[in-house]
Order: structure tokens, then C-alpha cells, then sequence
């Protein structure tokens, strides 16, 4: 897992190893400090010497002055190094994201997507940040106050060697009893934002059923686990200080006593043994060595906390896309002609379920083909097999004579423009969203998609024309506007294959006609495709599928399909019941 | 010496959204802050007292080992046969302040956890509450990732500040207090320089926290910013793929994570050298006092002190000099938890702008009540019975009942979401009981917001609603809105089983109910298809069900909850018209002696309609029945036939 999450760091490992090599340097001064320190109380002012004073105050403040250096170079080096790592973590996780087929985005939900890029990254950050300036600090620092503390007086020492372990396996065991629970807060936390965001979304649904109060009931019983849950976490946490300050203050008695004997026994002589500025430094590296297990045991905390985050980090990463380019791709698409050759197809989640079952037929190159079926007969999943947007598990496609998989993807999508069931703008002009279709349009060829897609009218009407900015998720503009417009960018692709799932719905009839009207008119080289409920809307078309239960039922033309086709009647009829002024 | 050890930092950080910090400590919000943790005030008193005992015992650790020293193990030096009681009884009374000194520590930390996760219940409690009473404008005008953000990154942050900040503020304050009080009884004129140097630290923090409270401010705003942008490319993911447009999607990703690169690299980096310079100047601080204090004792200059004159030992310099280090740790401590505070108070400040807002505001005092006919009259009653009765109050006193029947008038309505865009232009209504009303017209021409007036999502600028011959204002709005059944376009299904979705119409509703709700709205056959059937699981919006399968669950909420008036806003859009039929059926049936409104594109769902209202920017230009409007040949003629502009 840490070779996956390493290898973003890429630049910033310079910066990184610079912090650690930075953190060790400042532990070497920290731990000269304070002998410095006590030699100018010893040899300086408990002997009056004003020269030593100075002397050793000069030495002081030089430290004093590297050791900030250090430490400010550490900070900003370290925290570029940590900063530049998480932006490149995001980075890879969203270019990956970005290389996802549908079935990979369906096998990862957006909304853990997109915690996965933000709380999750900034979890390993703050990990980050934490190891590279203590992880390292805190055994060092260890080492060398042993090192130094051993030389002062080694009996005294010894009970370090005793109380370390002790003190590390008390921390190991408060750290082991907290973590399951604070594992299940946070799955708990995702519970309660979740119903947060739900209320958001559908807060009309809410209010029409009167449910604020059984809302807020639901919420604060989650409320509750969580307050129980981080509490019992929290209370084990809460041993940690103690446990801390028993054993610091226990060590310093304890090196109290055995100190001040050594030092009766040396007579405070430095020659002999023991001195009262020796026990002063003594109890000083005691502390620092405790206070240095501590860290240790917050960065322990901090890692295993993150842990979770690191590993969804990790998956996202791993994943690799369903759909891949062909080694020698075909460049370009010869015409608007679909073939489907026994084409099967299940989605990856639920593979018992056959969603298209033994699909053979063939679209002519400029034919416009209605699509009719009950809800849920598959028509959105066969469409979406022609510009690979899932790949089929049976049988083989073929678009302009060569199969789907040997064309180059985005040569393959340039030429098939679908517009999905669900409509979505980005924040942004009108614009800028209709150039996703062709980032090189002209105006005019702007103008021109959007009259074929009756949307001239209503964004000319606008204050700002094609410069009026639409909100987050289109909240501005009318559902029907809305699927226009994606209609209007659709259209400037200038696609060999167009592809209209049911983008019509939000939209009255009398538009509906007109705009296919205009397709007729205006592009009828383009193969079109329109899935829709409304018989009216595919009438005309050259020729009709109706789809059961993922087989084509029937395929012919309006005529036909009255003639032979019962589902089709039904439809038919249904739609037009009791209407006597008929066309 | 004494570094206070916090508990380590909890939880995951969630992303940093929303507005900026002032860079200040806002005593206000400080105090409202304290309100809520007020209800645990025994408990902070207990917590107060025990940091203060912690802070004593660590307190007394620093300046034990001088006294250790100078008091007992010199005199042990100076004697012939030395005698060690004197400072096993100094040890054991040492020993004693430090167990009491870490008991007090343990409950303190104890007691923390409770004040702090049981003030962040509570105020996440009360800002859920106080969201849920907010006018449906306020959902229409901010975003939801701005109000999500309330709920994770302030919260967090609070958290932070109360578990940690707060502890630490409490203990650096006592230490401060203390170390001062004890230097001043050892030298004033050390004790001075003391002071220079703290002041000259305090310039350096303000500087620093200056620069890195700026830099946390942006930190937070460009991840803001990265989060809108993931949040709508990773919504819009499928788009992305079908335009080929990951390219551009990657650098716009790009440049907006290296805005908060920067950002974050500059405020971690001016936080943490805070630190080392105050480490710094502590050593500085140090040397100067050495040098001085030395000089002082040795030319045996008196030496002031709170009780009067003495003179300057080197011991007594010893000790000042490790008094000093323990005065400038926790000044430096303060500082670093500066911004922490700063942060967390900024985002406690948002929270209560949230629980401050408006409600929804409800002069309503007509209520709802089931009823049941005796003798001619209705009496009310507790149960179920379909029958239901408006409550009405009168100023004098009495009481009148009246029955629910449908009746709906809309009488010179004008109506506008923003001033400058009217919505609705004298719009009047008829709907007698039992009716079925039909608003057909171009997109935008303002059918849903008729159905928002009524439900009184919105209020009316101009003109009356009627209900039954009541003015709606004068019903309570949850009790209005008891009487609708609403299934609105957007169909937004809860995380819960499918029974619990459908029974979220009516929450005494039984089992069997639900069923004949799901079997009327022709949804028994797939929901009998999923793997645990009525108890399957449904999960982000009902993701794993087609469109249409979401839209018969949604009439099945609506039928359960069996209400007089019944509001379908483009219920079956996303249903094929053969299941729709079936659907009709089993609605028709629902809709017998109900008013119904109806909006929809389709003309199979709009024709057997008793009045079909024809709106077009806002007003009604036709109205009839469908035969009517036919013969008349006007522009719902053109909207089903030719080729009629709408726009």
C-alpha cells in the first residue's frame, strides 16, 4: 500500500527526505541545548565565573539561532513536501477517475468518489505532515538522550531501558481498545451526513409529507450513536496523559532519589561522579525522552486513523479502467451504419440478470430508428453499447462496418453523440457548455445547433444570450431548456450516429415535432436514434424497434407494427384515446 | 519542560468550505459557544478545577528539582554522615501533589470528552431542527455543498477547538499564572526582563499568525472551491466520458489543486516555524537572564522581590532560568492553538448564522383533524376514518368543523421568485371537488410554481387562495400540507427499505396498506422482482432501480398517504404509456371524489381531464375541456397538432 501512495510524491521527495534529514538536525540541538544549559549553571554561575557565562552563553545563543534556522526550514520545507504530496494524490486519483468506463463509476458510487478525493486525501495529509517531522524526531531524539544521559551516569540511565517499554506497551494497549470504535464513528458519520444530504435534495418531498419531525427523530438517533460511540473512543484516549505525567513524574522521583545519593556519594564533584547540574540535565533528558514516546504514540494514532482513508486511497488508484483503447486503433468512422450481431449484455454488478438477450440487427447509415419499450426493457442499455460506453459481454457491434472495439475511443465518441436520460450543465455560459461538443465551433455554429434544437429562441430571449451563466446543475434554467440545450450540444458534434434517449420528455409536443423536424432537414446524413415513450415522437421514424425484456420484440415501420405488432397497438391506443380531430 | 500533552488529533479533517475567518477572535461567538457547553456546568467547574491542580503539580515538578536540590541534597553534601530522611519525606510529599496531580489530570481529560462531543450533539441537533423549519427558499438558494459543510468541516472544527484548544488555553493560562506569580517571588528585576521578552514574543506571534491566519483563510477557501468543482465534474462523470472531455476536466482539476497547493504549503509552513521562533527567543530570553542575573549576584546588587530585599544567590538564578523556560512554553503553546481557534470559531460562526435564519413563518391556526358524520354533524375523532375536517377557531372563541372536500380557488394570483421576473399574472382557478385540473404549457411557463403556491412552498405576492372557502394563509402549513398528496418530479427517494419509502406517506400506514398502495400504482410486480422484496434495501435515491420503477414508487407514497387533494407535477413522464395506463387505472380509481392537479406534457394524461388550463408566460389564455379546446381550434389546438411557438 505505501508503494502505491509513494508514488506520488514524485517531486517532493527531495523536499521530504530534506524535512527528516532538517528534524534530526534539530534534535541534535535540542539535546545540546540543555547540556549547554546546565554547564553554564555548573561552571558558570554556581562558581561565580562571569567569563564561563559569557562563554557558554555564546555558545547558546549560536545554537539558538541554528537551531531556528532549522526549525523554520524544516516548517516550510515540510510542509511543502506534505502539501505538494496530497495535491499530486488528488491529482492521480482524479485522473484516474477520469480514465474510468461507466461500469467502473457505477462500481464506485460519486459521493464516495468524491470523499475519497477530498476527506480522505486530507487524512493522509495531515498523516503525513505528522510522520515526516516527529516519526522520525522522536527515536532519534530517544537514541541520543540515552546516548547522552548513559554518559552522564549509567546506573540511573538503566531505569530508562525498564520504564520505556512499559510506558510504550500501556500506550499500545490504550491505542487498541480505541481504534475499532473510532473506526465505526466514522462509518457512522457517513450514515449522518448522508441523511443530511438526502434532506437537502429532497427537501420538498419532506415538507409535503410533514416529515420535518420524523427527519429530525432519525437524525438525532444517529446523533446519539455517534456521541456514544466517540465518547467511549475518547474516554480511553483520555489515559493517555495520565499515564504520561505518572510515568514522567515517577521517573523523576525515582531519579531524584538515586541521584542524590550518587551525588552524596561524589561529593558534587564532577571528577568523581555525580553533580547536582548532572542530575538537573538527567531529569531534563528523562523528560525528553518521555515527552518523545508520547509523540510517537500520537503519530501511531494519527496512522492508524488515517489507515482506512490510505486504503480507499489505494483502491480508487488500483483500479483499473474496463474499457481500453485497441493497440492499433482505427481513426475515423466511415458512416452512420450499426450493426449488432448477437449482441448479449449484463451489467457487472448484477451478472445473472441478462439485461439484452441475443440482439442481432442492422441500422442503415442516415436511417432515423424509434426505440418504444415498457420501462425498464433495456432501451437505454443498448444505446449505450454503441459508443462503448459498456462494453458487450456476448456477440460482437460494429459502427461504420468495423467493430467498436477496434476504433480509437475518442475518435469512436466524437462520431456518436449521445444525449443521456439525465441532463446535465455544468456551471458555466451557455457558452462554454455547448462547446464540450466542439470546443472549435464558430458562433455561427453555435447559433446554428441551437436552432436545430429549438433552443434559439428561449437564449436569445435571455439578458445575456449565449453568455448567460448557468448555475450549479442547470437550477436556472427549466428542465426542458435544459434537455435543448444538451440536444444543441449534442448536435455540434457533428455526428455520424445521434443518439436521443428519451430527450424529448420534458419537452411539449408541438416542439418535439419541430425538432424533428429540423433533424430531417438539416442533417439527414446523420443515423438517428431516438428512444422515446411517446408514439408520436417516432411515427415517422424510418423504422421502429419495440423492446421487451431485453429482446426486440418487433421491428418495422409505424404501419407495420399497427398491423402486427399487440404491444405497439397498445401503445398506440393508449396514447390516443378518445382523440377524434386525428392527423 | 512541561509541554501540556493534548490528546492526539482526532478524526478524519474534513474539507475546508466556506467563509473566511476575520483573522480575529470574535467574542460574541465566543460567548454564544459557551452557552451551549453551559449545559455542563458542574462538570466545567470540576474540569476547571482539575486543570488548575494538574497545572499546580506541574508547576511544582519544575521548580521541585531546584528546591531538591538547594534545600536538601546540599546540606546532605556539607554533613559527615549523611542522613537521607529529610529527603525521602520531600520525595514522598512530592510524590502525593503528583498522584493528585494526575488524577486530577485523568478526570479532567474524563470529563472533556463528554462536554466536548455532548456540545457538538447538541449543536448539530439544533441546526438539523432549525434546517428542517427553513423556508423551501432557502434550499433554492444555496447550494447544498455549502450547507453540507456545516455539518462536517465546522463542526470538526469546533471539535477540535473544545476538546483541545480549551484544555490547553485553561492549563497555559494557570501555568502563566503561577511560574509568574512564583518569579516574582524570586526577583522582580529578572522577572523584567521576563516581561521585555515576552512582549517582543507576542510582536513575532501576531506577525506570524498574521501571515499564516491569511494563508488558512485561502486554504480553506481554494479546497472550497476543489470540492464544488469535484462535486459537480464527478455528478457529470458520464457527460465527461460521452464529450470526450476528460482532457479539459484534468486541467481544470489542475488548476485549482495547485491554488490550494500553494495555499496549504504557505499556511502549514508560517504555522509550524512558530515553534522553533519562540523556541528560539526562549533561548535568548535564557541567555540574557543568565548573563544578567550572574552580573546581579555577583556584584551583589540587592535584589527586589514581592517581599521585600535580599540578595541574589546563583542558586536562586538557577531556578529562575528553569522558571523562565516553563513561562515561555506555555505562551508558545497559546500562540500555536491561536489559529485552531480562529478556524473553529469562524465556522461556529456560520452555524449559528444557519440556526439563526428565518423559519418558515406560519400564521396558520385552521387545523386538520379526521372526522366522522353523526346525525348530520361532524365530530371529531382520533382513528383514521378518510373523512377529514378543518378545525376552525374563530376570535370569538367558537369552534366550527368543516368538512374537507376539495374545493380550490385561486383568485387574481401574481407571483414572482426574484422582483424582476414576474412568474404568474392574474391567474385564477376553479377546482371544484372532485375535479381534475389540468396545467398544460410551455416549459417555464409557470405550472409548478402554481403547485408551489398551494402547498405554500412560496406565498403569493397578490390575490387569495382559497381551500374550501378558507384562506390558506389561515391554515397551518403543515396541516395544509397533510391534506396534499404531492408526487413532484423529482421523485427523491429515501436510504431505508422499500416499505419504509412508501410508508413515508403516511407513517401509521400498516403493512397490507403499503402493499395495496405499491399494487394501485402497479409497483407490487418489480418490487416482488427485488432480492428481499419489500424489504430491499434502497440506497442513494433509489440508484438501483430505473427511472421509471422510482416514479411508481413515488405514486405509492402519494396514494398511501390518501389525502382530499392530490397534486401529480409530471408524475409518469419517465413511465412508458402502456404502464402509465395501468397506472391510470388504479388512479382513477384514488381520484374518485378527490381534486386532482395535474401537469404534464402528454396528451393521454391530460385528456380525460375535466378543466384543462392552458398556461403561457404566466397566464391562462384558454381553459375547457379537452373537446372544448379542440373546437376552438386556439393554441392548445396548435399545441397538439401544429405548429404553434409557446415561446
Amino acid at each position: 500500500m505505501l508503494q502505491i501512495l509513494a508514488k506520488s510524491l514524485r517531486e517532493y521527495k527531495k523536499a521530504s527526505i530534506v524535512t527528516v534529514f532538517l528534524a534530526i538536525l534539530e534534535v541534535l540541538f535540542e539535546i545540546v541545548i540543555p547540556l549547554c544549559m546546565s554547564n553554564l549553571i555548573d561552571f558558570g554561575i554556581e562558581e561565580g565565573a562571569m567569563k564561563v557565562v559569557i562563554r557558554y552563553g555564546c555558545f547558546l545563543l549560536i545554537f539558538a539561532v541554528l537551531q531556528l534556522i532549522t526549525g523554520c526550514a524544516s516548517a516550510q520545507i515540510g510542509a511543502k513536501a506534505s502539501a505538494g504530496f496530497s495535491a499530486n494524490l488528488r491529482q492521480d486519483i482524479y485522473d484516474n477517475v477520469q480514465t474510468f468506463s461507466f461500469s467502473n463509476i457505477d462500481k464506485f458510487s460519486t459521493s464516495s468518489i468524491v470523499t475519497r478525493l477530498t476527506t480522505d486525501v486530507t487524512n493522509v495529509q495531515n498523516a503525513y505532515q505528522m510522520i515526516i517531522r516527529m516519526a522520525v524526531r522522536g527515536p532519534v531524539m530517544i537514541l541520543f538522550s540515552m546516548i547522552v544521559s548513559f554518559q552522564i551516569h549509567a546506573g540511573i540511565s538503566m531505569i530508562f531501558l525498564i520504564l520505556i517499554p512499559i510506558l510504550a506497551i500501556c500506550l499500545y494497549f490504550i491505542i487498541s481498545k480505541s481504534h475499532p470504535i473510532l473506526v465505526r464513528v466514522f462509518g457512522t458519520y457517513d450514515g449522518l451526513n448522508n441523511i443530511v444530504q438526502e434532506n437537502l435534495k429532497g427537501i420538498r418531498v419532506v415538507k409535503s409529507f410533514c416529515s420535518e419531525q420524523y427527519e429530525v427523530e432519525k437524525f438525532k438517533k444517529v446523533s446519539e450513536t455517534i456521541f456514544r460511540d466517540f465518547v467511549k473512543a475518547e474516554r480511553f484516549i483520555a489515559f493517555n496523559s495520565p499515564v504520561m505525567q505518572f510515568f514522567m513524574y515517577g521517573c523523576m522521583i525515582l531519579i531524584s532519589w538515586i541521584g542524590a545519593k550518587a551525588v552524596v556519594a561524589s561529593g558534587n564533584n564532577a571528577a568523581v561522579g555525580l553533580t547536582t547540574g548532572n542530575l538537573t540535565a538527567l531529569i531534563t533528558y528523562s523528560i525528553q525522552i518521555l515527552m518523545s514516546l508520547m509523540m510517537l504514540s500520537m503519530v501511531f494514532v494519527m496512522i492508524v486513523i488515517s489507515r482506512s482513508s490510505a486504503g480507499r486511497i489505494v483502491e480508487i488508484l488500483q483500479e483499473q479502467t474496463t474499457i481500453h483503447n485497441p493497440k492499433n486503433p482505427v481513426m475515423e468512422v466511415k458512416n452512420g451504419e450499426i450493426c449488432f450481431r448477437n449482441v448479449d449484455f449484463v451489467y457487472a454488478s448484477k451478472a445473472d440478470k441478462k439485461v439484452i438477450d441475443n440482439i442481432s440487427l442492422t441500422i442503415h447509415s442516415g436511417e432515423t430508428i424509434g426505440i418504444i419499450g415498457g420501462t425498464g426493457s433495456s432501451k437505454t442499455s443498448l444505446v449505450q453499447l454503441i459508443p462503448r460506453l459498456y462494453d458487450v459481454t456476448g456477440g460482437a457491434l460494429f459502427v461504420g462496418g468495423v467493430n467498436v472495439k477496434d476504433y480509437d475511443l475518442d475518435t469512436l465518441r466524437n462520431a456518436v453523440a449521445v444525449v443521456l436520460q439525465k441532463n446535465e450543465l455544468f456551471s458555466g455560459t451557455i457558452q462554454e457548455n455547448l462547446r464540450w461538443g466542439n470546443p472549435d465551433a464558430t458562433d455561427d455554429e453555435i447559433k446554428e445547433a441551437c436552432r436545430l434544437a429549438c433552443a434559439s429562441e428561449f437564449v436569445e430571449a435571455m439578458p445575456k444570450q449565449y453568455d448567460t451563466y448557468i448555475e450549479q446543475g442547470g437550477a436556472n434554467v427549466s428542465g426542458g431548456q435544459k434537455q435543448r440545450l444538451c440536444i444543441a450540444r449534442a448536435l455540434l458534434k457533428k455526428p455520424k450516429i445521434l443518439i436521443l434517449d428519451d430527450s424529448t420528455s420534458a419537452v411539449d409536443t408541438k416542439t418535439d415535432a419541430y425538432i424533428r423536424q429540423s433533424f430531417a432537414e438539416y442533417i439527414p446524413d446523420t443515423t438517428k436514434i431516438l428512444i422515446a415513450q411517446r408514439v408520436s415522437s417516432v411515427q415517422n421514424a424510418d423504422r421502429i424497434i419495440v423492446m421487451e425484456d431485453g429482446r426486440v420484440e418487433a421491428v418495422g415501420t409505424h404501419e407495420e407494427l399497427l398491423k402486427n405488432c399487440s404491444i405497439y397497438r397498445e401503445v398506440y391506443e393508449s396514447q390516443q384515446k378518445g382523440d377524434d380531430t386525428n392527423e | 519542560m512541561n509541554k501540556k500533552e493534548g490528546t492526539p488529533p482526532m478524526g478524519p479533517t474534513p474539507p475546508m468550505g466556506g467563509m473566511p475567518s476575520v483573522g480575529k477572535i470574535n467574542p460574541e461567538i465566543m460567548k454564544r459557544l459557551f452557552s451551549y457547553i453551559g449545559q455542563y456546568k458542574v462538570y466545567l467547574v470540576v474540569v476547571v478545577i482539575c486543570i488548575l491542580v494538574s497545572s499546580v503539580a506541574g508547576v511544582a515538578s519544575s521548580v521541585f528539582i531546584q528546591i531538591l536540590i538547594d534545600d536538601y541534597i546540599v546540606p546532605i553534601l556539607s554533613m559527615d554522615s549523611p542522613v537521607f530522611t529529610g529527603l525521602l519525606k520531600a520525595l514522598c510529599i512530592m510524590g502525593v501533589i503528583y498522584l493528585i496531580g494526575i488524577l486530577a489530570t485523568w478526570l479532567y481529560n474524563f470529563l472533556m470528552v463528554t462536554i466536548a462531543q455532548g456540545t457538538l450533539k447538541k449543536i448539530r441537533d439544533e441546526m438539523f431542527e432549525k434546517m428542517q423549519r427553513l423556508p423551501v427558499r432557502y434550499f433554492d438558494t444555496h447550494t447544498n455543498g455549502d450547507i453540507m459543510s456545516h455539518y462536517t468541516n465546522d463542526t470538526d472544527t469546533l471539535r477540535q477547538m473544545i476538546a483541545q484548544s480549551m484544555a490547553q488555553l485553561i492549563s497555559s493560562l494557570v501555568t502563566i499564572v503561577a511560574v509568574f506569580a512564583c518569579m516574582l517571588y524570586q526577583s522582580v528585576y529578572l522577572t523584567l526582563i521576563v516581561i521585555v521578552s515576552i512582549f517582543l514574543i507576542m510582536q513575532i506571534v501576531k506577525a506570524v499568525t498574521g501571515k499564516s491566519g491569511f494563508y488558512f483563510v485561502r486554504q480553506q477557501e481554494t479546497l472550497g472551491a476543489l470540492d464544488g468543482y469535484v462535486e459537480e465534474m464527478i455528478n457529470g462523470q458520464k457527460v465527461v466520458k460521452v464529450f470526450c472531455h476528460e482532457k479539459e476536466s484534468k486541467e481544470g482539476f489542475y488548476r485549482r489543486n495547485e491554488e490550494w497547493r500553494e495555499a496549504s504549503a504557505n499556511a502549514n509552513g508560517y504555522a509550524n516555524s512558530m515553534m522553533p521562533m519562540m523556541n528560539a527567543l526562549g533561548y535568548v530570553q535564557y541567555v540574557i537572564i543568565a548573563i544578567v542575573g550572574a552580573w546581579l549576584a555577583i556584584s551583589e546588587v540587592p535584589n527586589l522581590t514581592i517581599f521585600g530585599m535580599n540578595t541574589l544567590t546563583l542558586g536562586m538564578i538557577a531556578s529562575f532560568l528553569t522558571l523562565s523556560r516553563n513561562f515561555t512554553n506555555p505562551v508558545a503553546q497559546l500562540a500555536n492553538q491561536f489559529n485552531s481557534i480562529v478556524t473553529a470559531l469562524a465556522g461556529a460562526g456560520r452555524i449559528f448564522t444557519l440556526i439563526d435564519e428565518e423559519p418558515e413563518t406560519d400564521d396558520g391556526y385552521v387545523t386538520l383533524v379526521n372526522a366522522k358524520e353523526e346525525n348530520g354533524e361532524l365530530i371529531e375523532v382520533k382513528e383514521r376514518t378518510g373523512i377529514w375536517a378543518w378545525k376552525h377557531p374563530h376570535g370569538d372563541g367558537t369552534l366550527t368543523y368543516q368538512k374537507v372536500e376539495g374545493n380550490i380557488v385561486l383568485e387574481h394570483v401574481d407571483f414572482c421568485y426574484i422582483p424582476e421576473k414576474q412568474v404568474l399574472n392574474d391567474v385564477s382557478v376553479y377546482a371544484k371537488p372532485g375535479q381534475k385540473v389540468a396545467f398544460v404549457g410551455a416549459t417555464g411557463a409557470g405550472k409548478t410554481t402554481i403547485t408551489n403556491l398551494i402547498n405554500r412552498f412560496y406565498d403569493i405576492a397578490d390575490g387569495k387562495i382559497r381551500y374550501d372557502g378558507i384562506n390558506i394563509n389561515k391554515i397551518k402549513k403543515d396541516d395544509l400540507r397533510r391534506s396534499l398528496g404531492v408526487v413532484l418530479q423529482d421523485v427523491n427517494l429515501f436510504t431505508g427499505t422499500v416499505m419504509e419509502n412508501i410508508r413515508y406517506g403516511n407513517k401509521e400506514a400498516s403493512d397490507e396498506e403499503c402493499i395495496e398502495a405499491a399494487k394501485l400504482a402497479n409497483a407490487h410486480n418489480f418490487i416482488m422482482m427485488l432480492p428481499n422484496g419489500y424489504q430491499t434495501v434502497l440506497e442513494g435515491d433509489g440508484s438501483g432501480l430505473s427511472q421509471g420503477q422510482r416514479q411508481l414508487l413515488s405514486i405509492a407514497r402519494a396514494a398511501v398517504s390518501n389525502p382530499p387533494v392530490m397534486i401529480l407535477d409530471e408524475a409518469t413522464s419517465s413511465i412508458d404509456t402502456r404502464t402509465e395506463g395501468m397506472v391510470q387505472l388504479g388512479m382513477d380509481r384514488l381520484m374518485e371524489g378527490r381534486t386532482v392537479f395535474v401537469i404534464a406534457h402528454r396528451l393521454s394524461t391530460v385528456m380525460n381531464s375535466d378543466v384543462i388550463m392552458v398556461l403561457d408566460h404566466g397566464s391562462i389564455i384558454e381553459r375547457g375541456s379537452h373537446k372544448e379546446l379542440i373546437a376552438k381550434k386556439g393554441t392548445y389546438y396548435q399545441l397538439y397538432m401544429g405548429a404553434f411557438e409557446l415561446e
